[in-house]
């Protein structure tokens, strides 16, 4: 079990000198109890203490890296079983399987394709992270070639699948370097895989579907030879099973410190689909349910897009939502008598208000007010977003002096707010928008004339 | 080795559960979980999820066009869309009197009396009513509604802070079942069904919905405020206890992503497969986070969460 705040300054020096960067001892047990720093930021703790504390300054789940270079995926190291207990760290890699068994055109294009994919969100780069080859011609050099193939076209990471430890052994000797995942080791190869994960320096995944048991035993044989970096995948597939079986291991790890299952976890969802579409929402629950690598088996942008979203959402620090500064934007290049929108800081608010206005083609003013990163609605019902802090943020930011007019838009889901907006701004006109951001760009065209 | 024990939470609470229909009409009962969301290993979850199709009594003028292909014809008629919902696989029907909105008709009490009774003839599952969403009209057309269906048991919304004594009686009187509607907040929830506690509404007539966002437009938020509900009910307070509604298909079919065709960028893929995905994953993962019923707009998404949640409730999952 993790250790309290407490039980950990007990091993602590004591002397508060600060060169943790925390101003007391305790304060550095508080934040190494809720696993949010390493023992080793404090260089003065004894060897004895050290291995004591060890357990408490380990993440329950191991962060395991898959790749080398820019585009590598770094998954684990997550302490929580439910985003609002904290937040959730690393999100799942997204990695789309090939075939040794396909032409080899139609790997190389499906291969760009993903590869070169990316879609923007609240202004962030959304991309797929890897592919995945599998050996299904059974044939090694099929599958070395296919492996080339792959990384020839692509720097993203790469999951090399056979249980074949020759076959295995024959691409990694080509793509080793690039540090892939190797799948897997089962209860009849491990001991060939487990080499091979040593001398090539890769991490290992380790499949093993008769229970939890036989899992944690069949880890414990490969790290007691030495692998550290592991992927465990628990053999089961379906919706349920899948849950269950993610939630278990899960639990396991963060709420009992169950270091032989505490590593990342890997998940086929294409294999218990019936189709493309069962596919992503499987997926879907593998991203809010535990797993660390997901590999998938279809690819288009119209499945892509929704599901990096919500990988997206599920991500977000439920403590620190993605907040802009308060403050006045331009949106293109506003003139005086250009329109004044106002909204709140909720960074999904300001960027689906932004984008309408960017492509409604009309410049104009934004002005984003401070909510503590709230959305327009919940916000207001939060009383962080009412006529006092809109007047205040009216003032604080000088618009009367950017603005050569006295309109201000207001959101139209807080329509209410314009009685009281009126008394706050007595010389300002108040006018009520769409409550949709998506209509902002016809609400302006029809009302606006400055 | 030693073999490894598998943790077991073990929950003191229980969702209330709450009946709609009956009476002579199909019933459909949902709550009653001790567990999270399908897992079927630490309690029990006796009732399945369930899907309503939103039916309005009124055609939408500005529904996706993909809404529009699925449904074709029945959109300017209440009861033979309801009746198509059914053979879709809906177990409720929510029909929204969206022709007493103000800037949509403004029709009034007589109007939705005829449509209520319209549909409830046309089916035989429950249904759920919703007003346009302004307070006012809101309560003259849901009382209205609510002495039409007498004694059928439907669920009657939005019942917010501002109505809630007015819904509350009307559910009363007529026994139906109240759905109180929060914004995205633990609290404000839990102190909705306390009030409606104290006028009088019985627990088991209450549904909560926690106010839906779509995927990429707070969904996450939905999402852990579902959560904790559902932590705290099963950790035994009772006034979080109630089962949850959730209105994916509104929320999500009004969103850019799943509602224009046209010059959107090529990133987002084909129309059709981005907005049925945007409605699926939507329900689907408020249903992950505990909503006991969905309310989805196509049938395409009603066949497949169908399929999923057959599958999340078999025992041996
Ligand atoms: S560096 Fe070590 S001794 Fe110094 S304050 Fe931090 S924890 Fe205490």
């Amino acid at each position: 079990m993790a250790l309290t705040g407490i039980e950990i300054y007990k091993h602590l020096p004591k002397t508060n000198c600060k060169e943790c960067g925390f101003p007391t001892c305790l304060a550095f047990a508080m934040k190494l109890a809720a696993k949010a720093v390493e023992l080793s930021l404090c260089p003065y703790v004894s060897e004895e203490a050290q291995q004591a504390l060890e357990a408490a300054s380990r993440p329950p789940i191991r962060l395991v890296t898959i790749g080398a270079g820019e585009s590598k995926i770094e998954v684990g190291n997550e302490v929580v079983m439910f985003r609002h207990e904290k937040t959730f760290y690393h999100p799942p890699g997204f990695v789309v399987r090939v075939k040794d068994s396909e032409p080899a055109d139609a790997v190389g294009k499906l291969v760009a394709e993903v590869a070169g994919y990316s879609v923007e969100r609240v202004g962030i780069e959304l991309k797929m992270d890897g592919f995945a080859i599998e050996n299904e011609s059974k044939d090694g050099g099929n599958f070395v070639k296919c492996v080339e193939l792959v990384s020839s076209k692509t720097d993203l990471p790469l999951i090399l699948m056979s249980t074949d430890s020759s076959v295995m052994s024959q691409a990694l000797d080509k793509v080793a370097s690039a540090k892939p995942l190797i799948y897997a080791a089962n209860k009849d190869n491990w001991e060939q895989m487990t080499e091979l994960a040593l001398k090539h320096q890769c991490p290992l995944a380790v499949c093993e579907p008769e229970g939890m048991s036989e899992l944690a035993e069949l880890v414990e044989n490969v790290t007691g030879k030495g692998v550290e970096d592991v992927v465990l995948d628990p053999g089961a597939r379906d919706f349920g099973p899948s849950l269950v079986n993610l939630t278990q291991l899960r639990r396991l790890a963060v709420r009992k410190s169950f270091r032989p299952l505490g590593y990342p976890i890997i998940t086929f969802p294409g294999e218990a689909a019936a189709n493309a579409e069962e596919e992503a929402l499987l997926a879907g629950q593998q991203v809010a349910k535990y797993a660390g690598i997901i590999v998938l088996d279809h690819f288009s942008p119209g499945m892509a897009y929704p599901l990096l979203t919500l990988r997206l959402n599920i991500y977000t620090d439920p403590q620190k939502p993605i907040q802009m500064s308060p403050g006045i934007y331009e949106i293109g290049t506003p003139k005086p008598e250009s329109p004044l929108c106002v909204t709140t800081n909720f960074s999904l608010t300001y960027f689906s208000i932004a984008g309408e206005l960017e492509s409604s083609g009309i410049p104009s003013w934004l002005l984003v007010c401070d909510t503590e990163g709230l959305s327009v609605l919940t916000a207001w019902s939060a009383g962080k977003f009412d006529a006092e802090r809109i007047a205040k943020t009216v003032k604080e930011f000088n618009v009367a002096d950017t603005v050569s007019h006295r309109s201000v838009i207001l959101p139209g889901k807080v329509a209410v707010l314009r009685g009281e907006l009126e008394e706050e701004l007595p010389e300002w006109k108040i006018m009520i928008g769409p409550p949709e951001a998506w209509d902002v760009g016809g609400y302006l065209k029809q009302h606006w004339s400055a | 080795m030693a073999a490894v024990e598998v943790p077991i939470e073990k929950w003191t609470g229980k969702v209330h559960e709450v009946t709609l229909g009956g009476n002579g009409r199909k019933s459909v009962v949902v709550g009653g979980e001790s567990t999270l969301p399908f897992l079927h290993f630490e309690g029990s979850l006796p009732r399945r999820p369930v899907i309503a199709i939103e039916v309005r009594d009124s055609e939408p003028k500005d529904w996706s066009p993909h809404l529009v292909d699925a449904w074709g014809d029945v959109l300017a008629d209440p009861a033979a869309w309801a009746k198509k919902a059914m053979e879709y696989g809906a177990d409720i029907i929510a029909l929204s009197l969206r022709s007493a909105h103000p800037e949509e008709g403004n029709t009034g009490a007589d109007e939705a009396r005829k449509n209520v009774d319209k549909v409830l003839s046309a089916v035989d599952i429950p249904l759920i009513i919703y007003g346009p969403g302004v307070a006012e009209k809101d309560n003259e057309v849901l009382v209205a509604a609510s002495d039409v269906a007498k004694g059928q048991r439907v669920a009657l919304g939005n019942c917010e802070e501002k109505n809630h004594r007015t819904i509350a009686a009307t559910c009363i009187a007529d026994g139906h079942v109240a759905i109180g509607k929060t914004p995205i907040e633990i609290n404000l929830a839990k102190q909705l069904n306390i009030l409606l506690c104290d006028v009088g509404l019985s627990r088991d007539s209450i549904l909560m919905d926690p106010t839906t966002g779509a995927l990429g437009y707070g969904l996450e938020y939905t999402y852990s405020v579902m959560e904790r509900l559902r932590l705290a009910a099963l950790g035994g307070d009772a006034m979080t206890a109630m089962p949850m509604i959730c209105t994916a298909g509104e929320e999500s079919w009004r969103q850019k992503e799943a509602k224009f065709a046209e010059g959107m960028p090529e990133a987002w893929g084909d129309h059709l497969e981005r907005a049925l995905t945007w409605e699926e994953i939507t329900a689907f993962s408020l249903f992950a986070a505990g909503a006991d019923i969905m309310v989805v707009r196509h049938p395409g998404t009603v066949e497949r969460m169908k399929a999923v949640i057959d599958r999340l409730m078999s025992e041996s999952a």
